[in-house]
């Protein structure tokens, strides 16, 4: 087995190229179980770890621009005022020691449907910057997960960073596994709410075939959301949101869960968000 | 009853000065390595040009093998040897109690994961690539999965003999009492598997002298030995066993794993011979916790007093023995809990099915009757609207109360006073969910599922008791040598037994014998081997109690023979001494006499000679049990405990998190506070699991969850603080008055927080584990 590992982004795209079917390791986190189960035999391992370009996050203008190979520990630190979607999900990756070492990159490499990353990058409306010596290329992370543990990203490109705008009004997200750390989500919900835009994001974890979205219950919350003053939510407000999360899903029995619990509990958590979200969003109300 | 002093009697050669003796909660020794990860595990081991095994197993849970094919592993570049059952040089079966499993496969696979060849080469991975190059042609057949259809008659049979491994009946007092209340219920227990940390690992070295050295993780090297000798064709002493590091076993190490497939490559290539399982391999290379059934009656007066209990338990017990039987008479034994009663009727099963093989896990079958008869306990209160703690009280078991195999409790039994110091014990508050609450407080935890919404706090007890040793006339037994002699001027005990350190601190406790009973503060403990006598298994919560038996019997020969010796030599200087024949006491490394007045320093008097005594220990014996009637006097001592748990319950998404667990034990002497704390921690948070965690899911004979992501096990955000209080009730008949410790904790830890789980929920909750969608389907 070959193992490149490059530290400028340029040196890695050239063996990206060269090498298109090398596989990309940062954390390793996926890639090392992977190999352990024998489920892949690379014959080229291409660590990106130490490309100083993936491992650094910016402000421009309304937005931040995450490296790929932000580790989620830093992500909890240094960005939960600004992503607190992404923060709150990051913070339920694991245990200490994979928040260390595993990122968003990564989490959007192997688009596992249980991803954590994936439905607060949803619900904010992320987009992913990818790049290869063809060039780079922006794709909206709606249009990014196509398929079980299949993305739209080609084979000889690498993600670079992910672009995701700050919070602008409360932002939520909750999952739902039977061990209280360490668990992999049976299914899980983000929220964004988005004062400027009035517009409401969402995004479902585990509970289809692909992280989804919940466009019906976002348009549902934006038309009912008191915008004016944020008045307070009916029950039967939140209620009739978490149905419409829960109907916007398309979960299985698996050995985690099963599709009715998956179902039921979607709507309690979606309808919690919103609550929790829309309280918080008065913070952003009064600056 | 209130004594919790040792008897003088044990006492009167014995002055404290030692540091680290009895009583005192001694530093492991293998503490700190373990924290820092420097404790050499078997996993651990190297030798110069050793090769790597691996194992090829079934993917069907019931089939024929049509044939095996071999060459295409045995054309991989580096492999050295592949084995099959053709192989097997001397018997092709073995079994702890029953020989029914084969060492390698042949004719007839009978459970998901079964060996089927074993291959050597000189790299790990190169010897799993081998392994499954080699192509196995199989006839698939149906798997008997149901346990009740195996016994019924109507299910092909699995071993010849029938499907039934065997069945307890218990008929204890009158047969025909009727009752005023009546109260059935029926219970399931799920699959727990052990998950020790260490998995199944150790290293063969082939021996000039045609034997084989073995250092490897195990939980008794002597009956390892045994089985190992019949099957490489070897006599017993050329089968030399060590015991390297152990990372846990809680009954997953008692049947052979690994230990056969290392020896028949190391002795094929002439070459030492490494294996190491992976997470997934060792939840197919060990047996689990047997799932059962259990069908309850009671009958009860309205004011609450036990008449009657009629039980019939299904254990299954998988493709093969393992310590079924044992496992089956255990829940019998145990089927009512430790409750006065004046009838019993209990039939106990276990069945041959094409499941993985269940055997020996910490709490020994009576785990599974504790979750029925305390889920009973609860359900009779509620019927006669008493309160649980009191229906409990009405009906312990005290000192001199009868087991329903007729067999009396010749020592403390402090039910009344366990639940009594339950109920006392303060009440954790509720959890805030006010300004600046953390999630990681309420169920989710970390998941960020509620703020409070949804949760409802609910408390329950349960109580539990089990033997401790082993049972039904079994010879038990374990053997120490001692010996003391004089280096660099100072007294040295070293202790050497057989005895398997699987965690527990049985390393640590030995010493602390030695010191206490010898009187010298350096004491080296062997590591452990075959090269002494048995000690029996480390299991059944026996060790501190048989091999501690074993230590300190040889340490009191050594000390008589010093004495002698000093009579003789020294006994001049107090010729009334030798005329009395009283003697001279041996204290803190002196020769002192009658008058506490020093006569010789131990190394004066010692000089360049070696003491040393070889000791069996038996605890006291018991007796079969009636194969019609279940009466008999089958255990030699029992463990009693009991839990309170507090859960907090999410009703809207049925997670749960157990907020506090509070118990109380009795362990007759506290030998080492702090090891016996770890074993009280360790065994509730082993029953927090089954309670609402683990099972391993077994789908038409197929293990679904053989890892780490899907077998869950607590973390310790999991698992909650524990308030212990420990009795001290000495047992007359044990050394030093010691009760047992290791299982009872693990025993009443699952009811008490499904108990919990129902209080704050209402639901029935008739299985264990409990699922968050057994609780939101039913809200
Ligand atoms: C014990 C444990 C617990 C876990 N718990 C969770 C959990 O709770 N929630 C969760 O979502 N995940 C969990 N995971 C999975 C994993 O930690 C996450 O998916 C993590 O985000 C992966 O990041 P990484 O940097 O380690 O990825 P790696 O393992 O390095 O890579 C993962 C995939 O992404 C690709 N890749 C990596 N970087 C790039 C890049 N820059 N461009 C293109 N492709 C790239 C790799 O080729 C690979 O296919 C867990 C894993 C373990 C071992």
């Amino acid at each position: 087995m070959d193992f490149f590992r490059p530290t400028s982004l340029a040196d890695a795209l050239k063996l990206k190229s060269a090498h298109p079917l090398a596989l990309c390791i940062n954390g390793g986190t996926d890639v090392m179980v992977e190999l352990n189960f024998d489920r892949k035999r690379p014959e080229t391992l291409l660590d990106l770890s130490a490309v100083t370009e993936l491992n650094q996050w910016s402000e421009a203008g309304d937005s931040i621009v995450l490296g790929a190979g932000v580790t989620y520990s830093r992500i909890q630190t240094e960005l939960h005022a600004q992503l607190p979607g992404l923060a709150m999900a990051s913070r339920t990756v694991g245990s200490l020691q994979i928040r260390n070492r595993g990122g968003v990159g990564g989490n959007l490499g192997s688009a596992s449907p249980a991803g954590d990353a994936h439905p607060a990058l949803l619900a904010t409306g992320a987009t992913v910057n990818v790049s290869s010596v063809r060039g780079g290329r922006s794709i909206d992370i709606h249009e990014y997960f196509i398929a079980p543990k299949k993305s739209a990203l080609d084979p000889d490109e690498i993600i670079i960073s992910i672009t995701i705008p700050k919070a602008r009004g409360g932002q939520q997200y909750s999952k739902i596994g039977t061990r209280n750390a360490m668990v992999i989500a049976v299914c899980s919900f983000g929220l964004a709410i988005d004062l400027q835009t009035r517009k409401v994001g969402t995004g479902i974890g585990s509970a289809g075939p692909t992280p989804l979205r919940a466009v019906e219950a976002e348009a549902f919350a934006a038309s009912h959301l008191d915008w004016e003053k944020g008045a307070a939510l009916a029950p039967e407000l939140l209620a009739e949101f978490g149905a419409l999360v829960s109907a916007a899903s398309r979960p299985i029995d698996d050995i985690r869960g099963t599709a009715a619990y998956r179902r039921h509990t979607l709507s309690v958590i979606a309808a919690r968000s919103l609550k929790w979200a829309w309280t918080s969003t008065n913070e952003f109300r009064s600056t | 009853m209130s004594n919790s002093t040792l008897p003088t009697k044990q006492r009167d050669h014995i002055s404290t000065p030692v540091s680290a003796g009895l009583g005192e909660s001694v530093a492991r020794p293998d503490g700190t390595l373990k924290v820092t990860g420097d404790f050499a595990f078997s996993s651990d081991l190297w030798a110069e040009g050793m090769l790597w095994a691996s194992t090829l197993r079934s993917p069907h849970p019931h089939a024929r093998i049509k044939s095996i094919n071999i060459a295409p592993a045995l054309k991989i570049n580096g492999v050295s040897a592949v084995l099959t059952h053709d192989d097997v040089p001397g018997a092709k079966l073995y079994g702890l109690e029953i020989i029914d499993q084969p060492v390698l496969a042949f004719d007839t696979i009978r459970f998901h994961g079964e060996a089927i060849a074993i291959v050597a080469a000189d790299h790990p991975e190169t010897a799993k690539r081998a392994a499954q190059a080699i192509i196995v042609e199989y006839e698939i057949l149906e798997p008997v999965i149901d346990p009740d259809f195996a016994i019924s008659g109507k299910a092909p049979v699995i071993h010849t003999g029938g499907n039934i491994t065997r069945h307890v009946p218990i008929l204890f007092g009158p047969q025909d009492l009727t009752a005023d209340v009546v109260v059935k219920g029926e219970y399931e227990v799920g699959m727990q598997d052990q998950a020790p940390l260490g998995p199944e690992s150790g290293l063969a070295i082939p021996a000039e002298d045609g034997g084989i050295d073995l250092y490897l993780s195990t939980q008794w090297l002597h009956v390892d030995r045994g089985q190992l000798a019949t099957v490489l064709g070897l006599p017993p002493e050329k089968v030399r066993l060590t015991l390297a590091g152990v990372g846990g076993a809680f009954g997953a190490r008692e049947d052979l794993s690994m230990q056969a497939h290392v020896s028949l490559l190391a002795m094929r290539t002439g070459k030492p011979v490494k294996i190491v399982y992976s997470r997934e391999e060792s939840f197919f290379g060990h047996v689990h916790r047997h799932p059962g059934k259990l069908r309850y009656e009671h009958g009860v007066t309205k004011e609450g007093k036990l008449v009657y209990v009629k039980a019939t338990i299904v254990l299954d017990g998988g493709a093969y023995a393992s310590s079924s039987p044992a496992v089956c008479a255990n829940a019998a034994c145990f089927a009512v809990g430790p409750y006065e009663v004046e009838s019993a009727t209990i039939n106990s099963y276990v069945a041959y099915t094409n499941n993985p093989p269940c055997g020996a896990m910490r709490g020994f079958g009576a785990v599974q009757t504790a979750f029925a008869y305390e889920s009973q306990m609860d359900k009779i209160a509620e019927v006669l609207g008493m309160d649980p703690i009191d229906l409990r009280l009405k009906n312990a078991m005290s000192r001199n109360s009868l087991m329903p195999t007729g067999q009396p409790i010749d020592s403390a039994a402090p039910v009344a006073e366990i639940l009594e110091k339950l109920r006392a014990m303060p009440l954790p508050p509720l959890t805030s969910t006010t300004e600046g609450f953390d999630i990681i407080e309420l169920p989710g935890g970390a998941s960020n599922a509620t703020h409070g919404e949804g949760v409802r706090r609910g408390i329950g007890y349960a109580l539990g008791v089990k033997n401790v040793g082993f049972s039904e006339g079994f010879d038990d037994y374990s053997t120490a040598k001692v010996s003391l002699q004089i280096i660099n001027g100072e007294p040295v005990v070293e202790v050497h037994t057989a005895a398997a350190e699987v965690g527990q601190g049985l390393v640590t406790l030995k010493g602390q014998i030695a010191r206490t009973e010898l009187g010298v503060q350096r004491v080296v403990v062997h590591v452990s081997d075959t090269q002494v006598g048995s000690a029996g298994s480390t299991s059944a919560s026996r060790q501190s109690y048989v091999t501690g038996g074993a230590v300190m019997t040889a340490c009191k020969a050594v000390r008589d023979e010093i004495l002698l010796f000093a009579m003789e030599k020294l006994g001049h200087l107090h010729p009334h001494l030798l005329h009395f024949r009283a003697t001279y006491l041996l204290v803190d490394g002196e020769i002192r006499d009658g008058n506490g007045t020093l006569v010789s320093s131990l190394a004066d008097l010692v000089q360049d000679r070696i003491f040393e005594c070889t000791r069996e220990y038996r605890h006291r014996p018991t007796t079969p049990i009636d194969p019609i009637t279940g009466q008999g006097l089958p255990h030699t001592q029992f463990a009693f405990a009991g839990h309170r748990a507090v859960v907090d319950v999410d009703i809207e998404t049925g997670l749960v998190k157990v907020i506090e667990m509070a118990t109380v034990q009795d362990v007759g002497k506290a030998l080492n506070p702090q090891a016996i704390e770890g074993q009280i921690e360790g065994g509730t948070a082993q029953g927090l699991g089954l309670a609402i965690l683990e099972e391993i899911q077994v789908v038409n004979g197929k293990v679904k969850n053989p890892s780490f992501t899907d077998y869950l096990i607590p973390t310790v955000l999991d698992m909650p603080p524990v308030r212990s209080i420990i009795l001290e009730y000495a047992d007359e008949h044990a050394p030093y008055g010691l009760r047992g410790v290791g299982e009872a904790p693990t025993i009443s830890s699952t009811p008490a927080i499904v108990s919990a789980i129902r209080a704050a929920t209402g639901l029935a909750l008739t299985r264990v584990p409990v699922r968050p969608e057994h609780i939101t389907s039913t809200m």
